[in-house]
């Protein structure tokens, strides 16, 4: 399977232009671009690990992308997203969020059934990647 | 035109309160020197008089039908501070390039509303006078709801950034479908399209708005069957999905019990018809805040009082009720699909559910300003005919926080459902990497999609099967100020 | 990131270099340079040169030639005393690298050593390197850069911050630039002492201090600018004032000369206050009065601190 979070999944990878491209328009913006990795994609996993604070005052995307560089390197088998952040009044949140890596194998998930009273059923997602412990999943 | 010396208010007590019939005007509804306050409640009408009533007396007796007034002279008035409760109309305009209309513009007192009720306010400012016979037609263009009134209530429960963190979802319009046919499927069969569709990747999927309880499917096979669904898409994407089942009933206690069964069974999102009506949806609005749920509000009916230019309400209005009403979600045209919807009109509606305020914009239709005292953004939806050939067209006219529905447009794709559903998806997400690499989207569309097509069949299919299909009719609800007409 | 993929190209038009100097705005900035800096006739000669050969080898390259030599190294260094003009020329170079695509953004990052450098281990790479982020684009000017080198501290962190700065700066020759600046001497033997650094900078630039003459120029633009004037015994004044200060410690040029105007002008108002009650005219408002100037410290008259 093929986990379509973030912005572009349903892309072929984007190449570094394209990443680039993405970031530079991040920062014309005058959004805040952090990098963060994960070996635990769960759709429900709000809180993926920071590769460093997100990255204030920066006029090009070369400094970004060695940091994306940095952390493919470092977490070859994980998923890492570039997140852009968006400080104006009334948004304070994520403007643009897509993955930049990702897992060479991706297992997926099962959905874990509960039967419950009057036909229904509690789901829960378990991705297969956590049956294995942290750092030793992908 | 018609007696200006008549529209003048009668200042002496004895004259003005003796038992009789006056004018409109001569009771106090027509002050032209009136310096609206920052809180009062504007509205502007558009107004078309009977033959032979002048315009001035028109928009008094519009005022005074809409507050205090009745037909006769009332001692009674005169035990309380009636001058404060009149509504003023303070100014009317000869609408441009319609002769015989006039716009007509009316303050009112904070004090004359209830805080928090749209039924309360809509009960005074479009209760009576619409009906009132020197007015041949009447229609409500525009208002301003003073900050302290806007402060009276909750609005969206969720909005648009919440919405957007709680779905893990950002940088792109949200793609959504209504279940086809939407008469006549059983539980299991619905169920069938709302799993291909989120598997293929939408979103959402939804209950159309005449989907409640029938005999083919009562709501509880409904709602297992979708949320099976919702469930399956969701670990075989390891996104997150909604399916918006629609909770509208004959009833509050139906509509509790059913959304409550939303809620039991982990649906993000519940769904509402306008038809409902206003105080059904603030209790609804009420109901999603404390349950964490997205309102999604599909504006059944609207039509038969939003469309015509010279009577009813302007969907301008209802978006504004409905953001203070709070709903998460709300239907405001696509510009290019199969729906009534002038492009700058529609422009203005999604101004209105989005913005943090909104300046004046006679362009757009947006006559008043208007501060949203940090009232959280209603998504708007666009639905009805559109397909993923005009994704350049939906993005440019509606930006990215919209949700883009393409029913037919996923159903109908000749290779399968999630086929029509990827072909969507991959549509937008080759338009937005466009978009922010400073391409000219407009212009540039149909190359972006041809060459994204070439790594997505079922989007070359798409484009194949539908490429020529436009709904290029002339819009009914245009607007009065508009520079340059926008080709479609 | 490369350049255009023609190798070689039989039936090239003719060459324009006069519409790549006029598209490029390479003159206006030249021109700017020339009417912010008074006199430094040697180091605007440098930074012509330096812009020639930028724009020659623009148009080199659209030619593919020196193509397989890589980005060239464009890393500078500006030597010479306090104000002598070392920002101002810095922040129009980031304007010509950029107006030529050598810099994508064109912004000029100014720092020192403490901007650099951290105080405790696992301090200065990241500090160096959020830096070096925020320079990306644009120009890195990197003020008394000497100080990143204390050979006398073995600890020293500055060490780890001249290692990483010396990685940017030959495999992100693209992306940014760096101006190395201070006093000559100094920087000469930190340079002796670091041959990696000396060996990626491609331009030295020496900033001379101004002559007397250049100074009293300088004096009377930024006198012009604040709408100022002197009286002529003022004039004569200011002459003597900068032929004494230049010998004195702690001169610094321009800098030294925009100190004294701001010290003559508190005492021309403190003048005109205690003068109270008498006319004031519009002229005598504009206008510093020999006193003003001669009542320095650098006359002996001790009013200073």
């Amino acid at each position: 399977m093929k986990l379509t979070q973030g912005t572009f999944s349903f892309l072929p990878d984007l190449t570094d232009e394209q990443v680039v491209a993405q970031i530079e328009y991040c920062l014309k913006n005058g959004w805040a671009v952090s990098i963060e990795y994960t070996d635990d994609p769960h759709p429900r996993n709000s809180y993926w690990d920071m590769y460093g604070a997100p990255m204030f005052d920066l006029r090009d995307a070369a400094g970004i992308m060695g940091e994306v560089q940095s952390c493919r390197a470092t977490f070859p088998n994980c998923y890492v997203k570039v997140n852009a952040f968006d400080s104006t009044h009334g948004v304070e949140s994520l403007r643009l969020s897509f993955i930049v890596n990702r897992p060479k194998d991706e297992p997926g998930f099962a959905l874990v059934r509960e039967e419950a009273a009057g036909r229904q059923i509690r789901y829960t997602t378990r991705a297969y990647a956590t049956d294995k412990p942290e750092g030793a999943r992908y | 035109m018609g007696t200006h010396a008549e529209a003048k208010t009668i200042t002496d007590a004895a004259a003005r309160y003796r038992a009789g019939v006056l004018k409109y005007a001569q009771m106090g509804y027509w002050e032209p020197d009136y310096v609206p306050k920052d809180t009062d409640v504007l509205a502007l009408f558009r107004i078309t008089p009977q033959e032979g009533v002048d315009p001035e007396e028109a928009a008094a007796a519009v005022a005074g039908e809409s507050s205090t007034a009745t037909w006769t002279v009332v001692w009674t008035d005169r035990l309380t501070s009636c001058e404060r409760y009149r509504a003023k109309a303070y100014q009317v305009d000869p609408v441009p390039g319609s002769p015989g209309q006039y716009f007509a513009w009316i303050a009112y007192d904070l004090d004359l509303f209830e805080p928090g009720s749209i039924a309360n306010l809509t009960a005074s400012i479009i209760g009576n006078v619409f009906g009132f016979k020197p007015i041949k037609a009447l229609r409500l263009e525009d208002m301003r709801i003073p900050v302290a009134y806007v402060k009276t209530f909750d609005g969206p429960p969720t909005g648009i950034v919440v919405e957007r963190e709680r779905l893990d979802k950002f940088g792109r319009p949200l793609l959504g479908a209504t279940v086809k046919p939407k008469l006549g499927l059983s539980g299991k069969n619905y169920g069938r399209v709302v799993y291909e569709a989120l598997k293929g990747g939408l979103d959402f999927t939804k209950d159309d708005e005449n989907i409640n309880s029938q005999p083919f499917m009562h709501w509880r096979d409904r709602y297992l069957s979708c949320m099976e669904a919702v469930n399956r898409a969701q670990a075989a994407t390891g996104e997150i999905k909604g399916h918006y089942l629609n909770v509208t009933a004959g009833t509050m206690e139906d509509m509790y019990e059913r959304a409550n069964f939303a809620k039991e069974l982990g649906s993000v999102v519940v769904m509402i018809d306008l038809v409902i009506g206003y105080t059904a949806i603030q209790s609804m609005s009420k109901w999603a805040r404390k349950n964490d749920m997205i309102l999604h509000l599909h504006r059944a009916g609207h039509s038969t009082y939003t469309r015509q230019k010279t009577h009813g309400v302007s969907f301008r209005v209802i978006s504004k009720w409905m953001r203070l009403a709070g709903v998460d979600h709300i239907h405001a045209g696509t510009v290019v699909g199969k729906l009534e919807g002038d492009p700058n009109s529609v422009q203005g509606f999604y101004d209105i559910l989005r913005e943090p305020a909104n300046p004046v914009n006679l362009t757009r239709g947006i006559f008043f300003e208007q501060d949203w005292a940090g009232l959280r953004k209603v998504m708007p939806v666009a639905s009805g005919g559109i397909h993923v050939g005009q994704m350049h067209q939906l993005i440019t006219y509606l930006g990215e926080d919209s949700v883009l529905q393409f029913g037919g447009g996923t159903i109908g794709h000749p290779m399968g459902i999630a086929a029509g559903a990827t072909a969507n998806r991959v549509g937008l997400e080759a338009m937005i990497l466009a978009r922010n690499e400073g391409r000219d989207i407009w212009n540039e569309g149909p190359q972006i999609l041809e060459n994204a097509a070439r790594h997505c069949v079922p989007l070359r299919a798409a484009l194949d099967t539908w490429k020529d299909i436009t709904f290029d009719y002339a819009s009914t609800d245009t607007l009065d100020f508009v520079p340059t007409p926008t080709a479609a | 990131m490369s350049g255009p993929d023609i190798v070689s190209a039989p039936e090239q038009p003719p060459l324009d270099l006069d519409a790549l100097y006029r598209d490029s705005h390479v003159g206006e900035t030249l021109d700017a340079l020339d009417r912010e800096l008074v006199g430094l006739v040697p180091v605007k000669t440098r930074v012509r040169e330096i812009a020639a050969l930028l724009l020659v080898e623009r148009l080199r390259r659209t030619l593919g030639l020196g193509l397989d030599a890589g980005a060239p190294s464009l890393h500078m260094s500006f030597t010479g005393n306090p104000g002598t003009g070392k920002t101002t020329v810095a922040l129009r170079m980031a304007a010509l690298l950029h107006s030529l695509g050598y810099v994508r953004k064109g912004h000029l990052v100014a720092v020192t050593r403490d901007d650099l450098v951290g105080q405790y281990i696992g301090h200065t790479a990241p500090k160096t390197k959020e830096v070096l982020k925020k320079a990306m684009g644009g120009v890195l000017f990197i003020d008394e850069a000497y100080y990143l080198y204390r050979p006398e501290n073995e600890r020293d962190y500055g060490q780890e911050a001249i290692e990483i700065l010396l990685q940017v700066m030959e495999n992100q020759r693209d992306d940014l630039v760096v101006i190395l600046a201070g006093y000559r001497d100094r920087m000469e033997r930190f340079f002796q002492s670091n041959p990696g650094l000396s060996s990626r900078i491609a331009h030295h630039i020496d900033f001379p201090d101004y002559s007397g003459d250049e100074l009293f120029a300088i004096a009377q633009l930024m006198l012009d600018r604040m709408q100022y004037r002197l009286s002529d015994d003022a004039a004569l004044a200011l002459r003597q004032y900068i032929a004494l200060r230049r010998t004195r410690p702690h001169f610094a040029n321009a800098r030294s000369v925009r100190n004294a105007l701001d010290r003559a002008r508190l005492r021309q108002a403190k003048r005109l206050f205690e003068s109270r009650g008498e006319p004031l005219s519009r002229d005598a408002l504009m206008t510093i009065e020999a006193a003003d100037i001669r009542a320095s410290r650098v006359f002996g008259n001790g009013d200073e601190k």
